[in-house]
């Protein structure tokens, strides 16, 4: 039986604001097992984001407790967070958040560097290769195309072989063609590293790729079910 | 809509706008300063001079003139004025002082200011003297103390604390003292060669035409060497110098505009940026390019405006400080009022500034597509460089740079040397910032740890804020260090030209009787006499048979005149001196039957003559008829006599004539005895002393330096406000960039130190670019300007380079706190 990587417990999160405060998520429970690969979808304002900013460590959740890797992030600081974050996961975002100041390579060398790793040169390349993009290591952000950036970031979320990847619409700002290509490198690598995959998204046909769809709204988990039902509805 | 849309953000325009503030205030501080010390030379006009009407002249005053003198009546008083020595016996110090022997009650108008202050009205009474307060305290003088004057000691009775018509720095150049001048005949100071201005003021009652009469006498006044001084000559005078200090002034507070103006344009292109979205939208919506193009301008305009106001009130805040730091420099009492002129010309400036600079990044806001909208992707890379309307505004700015550098200059020459200036700094400050940024981008090793990759890629990221940083510290520190050095480069060539074996201390007005008895005292101290001089005192009475007054009728004032009138100190020899060389002629080491003189190049230039031209020199009454037989230039910057006229041998042995004797001493304890000595025995000898001369040139350059850093005070501000600007208008990138690396697991300390490795090289830079800079403006000011060698003293600049560094690290880093405070969520949260 495959081991649960991670755990999450009663997750609540309200935002304090003055006199009025927004709960976002109330008591939600669900458990990820390792290699597994998993859509969190919702209509917008469902708590899609902050669930998956609390279960990456980046967020504080108002009650409740997330496990990950064995780790309780509650009571972690925020260094032991980040050294977790460096250690353990990856992230893919909507707006590829490159650093425009390096260039494709020395993007997808920055986790690694990070940990303080030598030598990453030639493992970030051989990702980039495997995207598609051995012929721009040397390109910076703004020289590269959307599709392209998505893809440097995609190399850049593997290169620290994270036990968990959360992609967060990893294909929101491209177009269907190029889309489809950054889901089939993205399914592709998560296959190939083991990687877990948690993936929020608006796009049904990408969250049937997955083998688990949860559905949220108005902060509760109102469907949790293996990609063979049907009846999921993400809006 | 301007005001909707800037409401959350007018905190930081107005940010942007404040670094016009310091260049507002320096150029209403200066000019309302101005406006005051004209209004106070108008109204204390007669102060200047003291009088209705001073003449002038270089030898005793004839019967002729005592004749004009008591045809012009009034009241009057004398003034007879030399250099001499003074003792203080309880001190036994001495130095070299201003006599300014005095008869009747000058000044007419204004009062002498002492302490006690009736020893203004007493001193004419007995053997008594006031002694520039300056001088008293450099020798631990008391009132009550003695001062002696050749043969005469006087008792102080007051110290000299102000002299109406005369700006205290005059008293660091030669400090004064007062005596009775009936007097002076006693002391024995006034001998051959002695050089001696001799002064009688008039007091006129009721509407007495002052410069119609003196009009009317100026040929009699030629005739007799005379001089004559009105109120409205003095008044136009100092019109003319306030005129010319005020706008260098002004020109100095006019970088501080151009650079604010340099980081208004950087902050709100930056704004523009991050505004993109916001007028895409605008566009969609219905605004047309106008309207969103007018929306921004409005902003900028009020803002601007703020920022202008803001900075008349610290220059009218400043204008209090002026009084203290050109004090010295000023004639007249000043009273403290607001110039509106001078706030609505501020006030002018500095909208027109912040609008001009702010107009070219507003420009391309017009251009903004509303596609924007839904493709996020739009090229807008390089709007301002494709925009026809920025070129333009680009070229306004440089056209009202140049208006400006023109209207605030004495001469079209200075305008257009001083926008020259401004183009040669900025362009180079410019130039080397992207080059070193260049350089680290080129190569940078790849192989260095991520911080320092991270920290110093940073300074090349799109829309970075380097440059306007480097020119904004650069510029600052090129100020600096710029001052210093030339301020060290003037004084080393000063403490140079005594050095090794070089004369150091100059014995002058020592008569022929007198001549043994120096060399004796000199010898008595085992110092050599390096050089012994006769020199002689003679006039040009006429040029190629031409009177001098003749000619000085028929040329104007400023060319040649005063070479045609002064008195010249000339001296015979058979060789040059090894600070002479003939370039043009031949020397004549002995008269013949023609006497040829050599005449200096400049001199030579000054009166029109070459070699061949005939010149028949006045010595003392007696004319000598020359020749010109050489020419030849002479480093006059030596401690030696120098002389315009130099004569063979075999013609002025036996005119009346004194000597100066050149030696070298070892110490200063050895020069002071010796001007002791010399004092005691020889009373009406002088001694100028090199470390005398280095201490006075010293204490001047202070003062003047002071002056020019207070005013680039107003520079080093703005470019401290425009680092401030410029990082926190970069904060907005910077912080997402930490929070995307706190995402990606950085821990704080990684975070830190990529500010700090950004900071430290920012700061470097900066400080590099202005080091270099400021290196190559002394070196070119010190060889070409004032033909020296340039020196180098690396203390200060590196203690300039830690200070601004470190500055720019506690600037950038106070600004990033709370970076770091941000939860990564907000990656996420902006992916919505």
């Amino acid at each position: 039986m495959k081991e649960k990587l991670l755990q999450v417990d009663r997750l609540t999160k309200t935002y304090d604001g003055g006199e009025r405060s927004l709960t976002v998520l109330r008591d939600v429970c669900f458990e990820i097992e390792e290699a597994s690969c998993c859509a969190i979808v919702g209509p917008s304002g469902s708590g899609k984001t902050t669930l998956l900013g609390l279960c990456a460590g980046l967020d504080r959740p108002t009650s409740g407790k997330v496990m990950l890797g064995g780790h309780d992030l509650g009571p972690l600081s925020e260094e032991r967070l980040a050294a977790l974050r460096s250690q353990s996961i990856g992230f893919v975002f909507q707006t590829f958040q490159l650093i425009p100041t390096l260039t494709a390579l020395e993007n997808v060398m920055v986790p690694c560097e990070l940990r303080g790793e030598s030598d990453v040169r030639s493992r970030a390349a051989s990702l980039l290769e495997q995207v598609g993009l051995e012929d721009r290591l040397e390109h910076y952000p703004t020289q590269l195309s959307g599709g392209e950036q998505q893809r440097v970031a995609l190399a850049r979320a593997f290169v620290n072989r994270p036990q968990i990847l959360f992609a967060d619409e990893p294909t929101g700002n491209l177009d269907a063609e190029t889309a489809q290509t950054v889901e089939q490198l993205l399914f592709a690598l998560n296959v190939e590293h083991g990687t877990t995959l948690v993936l929020v998204t608006h796009n049904l046909e990408l969250a049937h790729r997955t083998e688990r769809i949860i559905s949220l709204r108005g902060g509760r988990i109102v469907a949790d079910h293996p990609v063979s039902m049907k009846e999921v509805s993400p809006s | 809509m301007a005001w909707r849309d800037g409401r959350h953000s007018w905190k930081r325009l107005l940010l942007y706008m404040s670094a016009i503030i310091m260049g507002v205030a320096a150029l209403v501080a200066i000019r309302s300063f101005g406006t005051n010390l004209r209004l106070a030379v108008e109204d204390q006009a007669k102060i200047l001079l003291g009088a209705d009407l001073a003449i002038r002249g270089d030898t005793p005053f004839g019967e002729k003139a005592e004749d004009l003198f008591h045809e012009l009546g009034g009241e009057q008083a004398r003034q007879t004025s030399f250099a001499s020595m003074a003792l203080f016996p309880r001190q036994q110090a001495t130095r070299l002082v201003q006599v300014r022997a005095v008869s009747g009650r000058f000044p007419f108008y204004g009062q002498l200011k002492t302490d006690p202050p009736e020893a203004a009205a007493e001193y004419q009474e007995g053997r008594t003297a006031l002694v520039d307060q300056t001088l008293m305290l450099q020798f631990g003088v008391a009132v009550g103390d003695d001062v002696k004057l050749g043969a005469v000691t006087f008792k102080i009775i007051g110290k000299l604390l102000e002299i109406p018509g005369e700006s205290a720095i005059a008293s660091d150049l030669a400090p004064r003292i007062f005596i009775p001048e009936r007097f002076v005949p006693e002391t024995g100071l006034v001998q051959v060669g002695s050089r001696v201005h001799y002064t009688v003021y008039f007091k006129f009652k009721g509407q007495f035409a002052v410069d119609a009469t003196v009009k009317s006498m100026q040929d009699r006044l030629h005739a007799l060497s005379l001089r004559a001084d009105t109120v409205e000559e003095r008044k136009a005078d100092f019109r003319r110098e306030l005129q010319n200090l005020n706008r260098f002034l002004g020109l100095v507070g006019f970088i501080a505009v151009v650079l604010g103006g340099i980081g208004i344009a950087s902050s709100v292109h930056l704004y523009v940026r991050q505004r993109i979205g916001t007028i895409a939208v605008l566009r969609c919506v219905g605004a047309t390019p106008r309207q969103s193009f007018a929306i921004y301008l409005l902003q900028a305009g009020v803002m601007g405006l703020m920022g202008a106001l803001a900075g008349a009130l610290v220059g009218l805040l400043a204008q209090r400080a002026l009084p203290y730091v050109l004090g010295r420099f000023v004639p007249v009492e000043m009273a403290q009022s607001v110039s509106p002129s001078a706030v609505v010309e501020g006030l002018l400036v500095g909208l027109v500034a912040a609008l001009l600079f702010a107009l070219i990044p507003l420009a391309p806001v017009r251009k903004i597509s509303p596609l924007r909208t839904l493709r996020a992707d739009v090229e807008d890379g390089s709007l301002i460089r494709r925009d026809p309307l920025a070129l333009v505004l680009m070229s306004v700015v440089v056209l009202w740079l140049l208006g400006f550098s023109l209207w605030y200059s004495s001469t079209w020459q200075i305008g257009l040397g001083f926008f020259a200036g401004l183009v040669v700094v900025f362009g180079l400050l410019s130039l080397v910032a992207k080059s070193i940024m260049w350089a680290v981008r080129r190569f940078f090793p790849a192989s260095w740890r991520y911080e320092w990759r991270q920290g110093l890629a940073n300074l090349y990221r799109p829309h970075n804020q380097t440059l306007v940083l480097v020119l904004a510290v650069g510029l600052g520190t090129f100020f600096i260090v710029t001052l210093y050095l030339t301020q060290a480069t003037l004084l080393e060539e000063v403490a140079n030209v005594g050095s090794e074996n070089r004369p150091n201390l100059v014995l002058f007005d020592i008569q022929n009787d007198q001549l043994p008895g120096v060399t004796a005292l000199v010898k008595r101290e085992n110092l050599d006499i390096l050089q012994e001089v006769p020199v002689v005192t003679m006039r040009i009475q006429s040029v190629n048979g031409v009177p001098a007054e003749e000619l000085q009728k028929r040329r104007s004032e400023h060319r040649g005149n005063w070479a045609l009138r002064r008195e010249y100190r000339s001296t015979y020899r058979e060789r040059l001196s090894d600070a002479e060389k003939i370039v043009e002629g031949e020397l004549q080491s002995r008269a013949g039957k023609t006497i040829r003189v050599s005449l200096e190049e400049r001199i030579a230039r000054e009166l029109g003559v070459k070699v061949g031209d005939r010149l028949t020199f006045d010595v003392q009454g007696i004319p000598i008829a020359t020749t010109v037989g050489s020419i030849r230039s002479v480093e006059w910057r030596t401690f030696q006599p120098n002389f315009f006229v130099l004569f063979p041998a075999g013609v002025l042995e036996d005119a009346p004539q004194f000597h100066v004797i050149v030696t070298r001493t070892d110490s200063r304890q050895q020069s002071a005895r010796l001007q002791r000595d010399l004092i005691r025995q020889f009373p009406n000898v002088s001694a100028i002393d090199l470390s005398l001369v280095l201490d006075t040139i010293d204490s001047v350059l202070d003062r003047l330096s002071f002056v020019i850093r207070f005013m680039a005070l107003f520079s080093i501000l703005t470019g401290i406000l425009v680092m401030i600007t410029a990082v926190i208008s970069g904060r907005y990138q910077r912080t997402r960039e930490c929070i995307l690396l706190r995402t990606l697991g950085a821990s704080r300390r990684q975070i830190r130190r990529i500010l700090l490795i950004e900071y430290f090289f920012m700061g470097l830079f900066s400080v590099v670019t202005g080091l270099v800079l400021s290196l190559a403006a002394s070196w070119v000011l010190a060889e070409l300007a004032f033909d020296t060698t340039f020196a180098m003293r690396p203390l200060i600049p590196l203690l300039v380079c830690i200070v601004v560094i470190l500055l720019t690290i506690v600037v950038g880093l106070s600004n990033s706190r709370g970076i770091l405070d941000h939860p990564p969520l907000e990656v996420l949260r902006s992916e919505q």
